[in-house]
């Protein structure tokens, strides 16, 4: 019998998080930003079916970048957490803090075990409150740390210089047509500079949408809506915006899955949950 | 279900023991509830009241609730029971449209339900019984239907209009003489708070409209554009045009003999 060679526990971790960070670079990047009436989650994804952008709860959308199956095991897991949380207390007591930390805490000991690979995931996990202040947005890289990010925050492959782009450019109070087009650049941006133009038809695109009547807030923007949104410049966005939100109870109610008004309980203004949470 | 007898099963209602009680146990009852189909969809309506016994329990008791975007369960039997009921049931569709990315069929929810009734049925026996009424819109089939219940969880789905509760028996004479098969959304509406009106004539357990309190039957639409439940103006407005009416021809309007 050989004697197993001797690896730091340094070197060993260090090579999880190589083989964890690989396994995302490889997936698409997608971002995840606020704009004035919530938060946007856009992506290159040529799948209409296996979606990256999903609903949680109520107010909470999830991201997700790296494997599928890994990160559609996690997701699961979410609704889970959350729908059984929301029968068991109320549904205002669904928070994106609550189910970060349930994340981190899953993927931290699937990290840190050395019975299983590290997961080659990057979640983002949203929330949207009643005004810009409440928004959460939170990253969970593939060791179980959680970042609280604002503003805008990308995920996946070139995710470095996509965040840094959009820093340089994002600001509060864009409206969605501006969101949307500013994270459309970001993401057609390629490592070596040159840029690429993305279709509308392998972009996937889902907001949480504060204004939205119905509890659960989350709708995925396709189509026709998707199409106009993108055509618009900034001198219409602003007006269109009020006639595309108008149109889009009816439009998202045929087309998307996640158009379900939740039970008779009325929720309140629930912003003061998420406060302060760092 | 499925998803709380998988990861919790000792949540599930149905799993809790009763203990051995003598007799009928005194609990809030939910009473009417009435459902009517027009041709863009279906009407859902519930009185307001809640007996236990001979006193009234609740005035503003609130009977009808949204399962999903396209469909409606109206409770009558045990309200605490019920309403529980509802939230489960809610949950599940929910849950399964969010893990599934697709809607359960009309079908679907309908035999989900059944199932939640039928697991209650220890409960039915000694007295807490829930019997609700579902109404929904099928998209496929683009139009509304209604399913109604027995204690056992049996199912069966009603053509034109259905009730259920202790005045369902007066609700349903009174929707046979009024229903259409042309109805518009405003009368079906209509038909409805008149049924409501006549089971509260004649059962001591269904409230009627309450002018001085402002109480008013719950009445909710669900057409293609999904569940809506009339504002409190709009079905104030129904009832005070059936009141006003009724103040002239206190048994509401006749049908033809022939």
């Amino acid at each position: 019998m050989s004697t197993p060679f001797y690896v730091s526990p340094q070197q060993a971790m260090a090579d999880r998080a190589e083989y964890a960070r690989k396994g995302i670079a490889r997936g698409r990047s997608l971002v995840v930003l606020q704009y004035a009436d919530g938060i946007v989650f856009v992506g290159e994804n040529p799948s209409r079916a296996l979606h990256k952008f999903s609903e949680i709860y109520d107010r909470i959308g999830f991201a997700a970048a790296g494997k599928y199956n890994e990160y559609e095991n996690l997701r699961i897991g979410g609704v889970r957490y959350a729908d059984l949380r929301g029968y068991t207390y109320d549904r205002d007591d669904v928070t994106a803090r609550g189910l970060a930390n349930v994340y981190a805490q899953t993927l931290g000991t699937i990290f840190s075990s050395n019975a299983e690979k590290p997961y080659e995931v990057e979640l983002v996990v949203a929330e949207v409150g009643a005004t810009p202040d409440g928004d959460q947005i939170y990253r969970l890289p593939h060791d179980g740390s959680i970042v609280d990010e604002h503003g805008s925050v990308a995920v996946g492959g070139n995710a470095e210089q996509i965040s840094t782009y959009l820093d340089q450019r994002h600001r509060d109070g864009m409206t969605l047509a501006e969101a949307l087009k500013l994270a459309v650049q970001s993401l057609s941006r390629d490592t070596n500079g040159s840029e690429r133009e993305i279709p509308a038809e392998r972009l996937e695109v889902a907001v949480l949408d504060r204004t939205r009547p119905q509890q659960r807030k989350f709708k995925r923007i396709v189509g026709r809506q998707l199409e106009r949104l993108l055509g618009e410049d900034g001198a219409a966005a602003a007006a269109d915006d009020e006639e595309s939100d108008g149109g889009s109870g009816a439009a998202g109610a045929d087309t998307d899955s996640g158009s379900g008004s939740g039970s008779g309980s009325d929720s309140g203004s629930d912003s003061g949950s998420g406060s302060s949470a760092k | 279900m499925d998803f709380l007898s998988g990861h919790r099963p000792d949540m599930l209602p149905g799993n809790r023991q009763l203990p051995p009680t003598q007799g009928v146990i005194e609990a809030p009852h939910g009473t009417t509830i009435v459902a009517t189909t027009y041709p863009g969809g279906v009407v859902l309506a519930g009185d307001r009241r809640a007996t236990m016994g001979n006193v009234i329990a609740q005035r503003d008791i609130e009977k009808v609730f949204p399962a999903d975007e396209y469909s409606a369960v109206g409770i009558a039997g045990t309200a605490g029971l019920a309403v529980e009921m509802v939230k489960l049931f809610q949950l599940e569709l929910e849950h399964f449209e969010k893990v599934e990315g697709a809607t359960l069929s009309l079908e679907g929810k309908a035999n989900r339900l059944s199932t939640m009734i039928r697991s209650n049925l220890g409960m039915a026996m000694q007295g807490l019984a829930v019997v609700p009424l579902f109404a929904g819109y099928d998209v496929d089939r683009a139009k509304g239907r209604i399913f109604s219940y027995d204690v056992t969880g049996g199912r069966s789905e009603e053509q034109g209009f259905a009730a259920t509760g202790s005045g369902s028996v007066f609700a349903r004479g009174a929707m046979k003489k009024l229903y259409r098969d042309d109805l518009t959304e405003e009368q079906a509406t209509t038909l409805v708070v008149q049924a409501l009106y006549d089971a509260a004539d004649d059962d001591s357990a269904t409230g009627g409209p309450d002018v001085a309190r402002r109480i008013y039957p719950i009445v909710t639409v669900i057409s293609e554009e999904g569940f809506r439940r009339l504002t409190e103006e709009e079905s104030s407005e129904i009832a005070r045009s059936i009141l006003a009416r009724r103040l002239e021809q206190p048994d509401g309007p006749r049908a033809a003999l022939l």
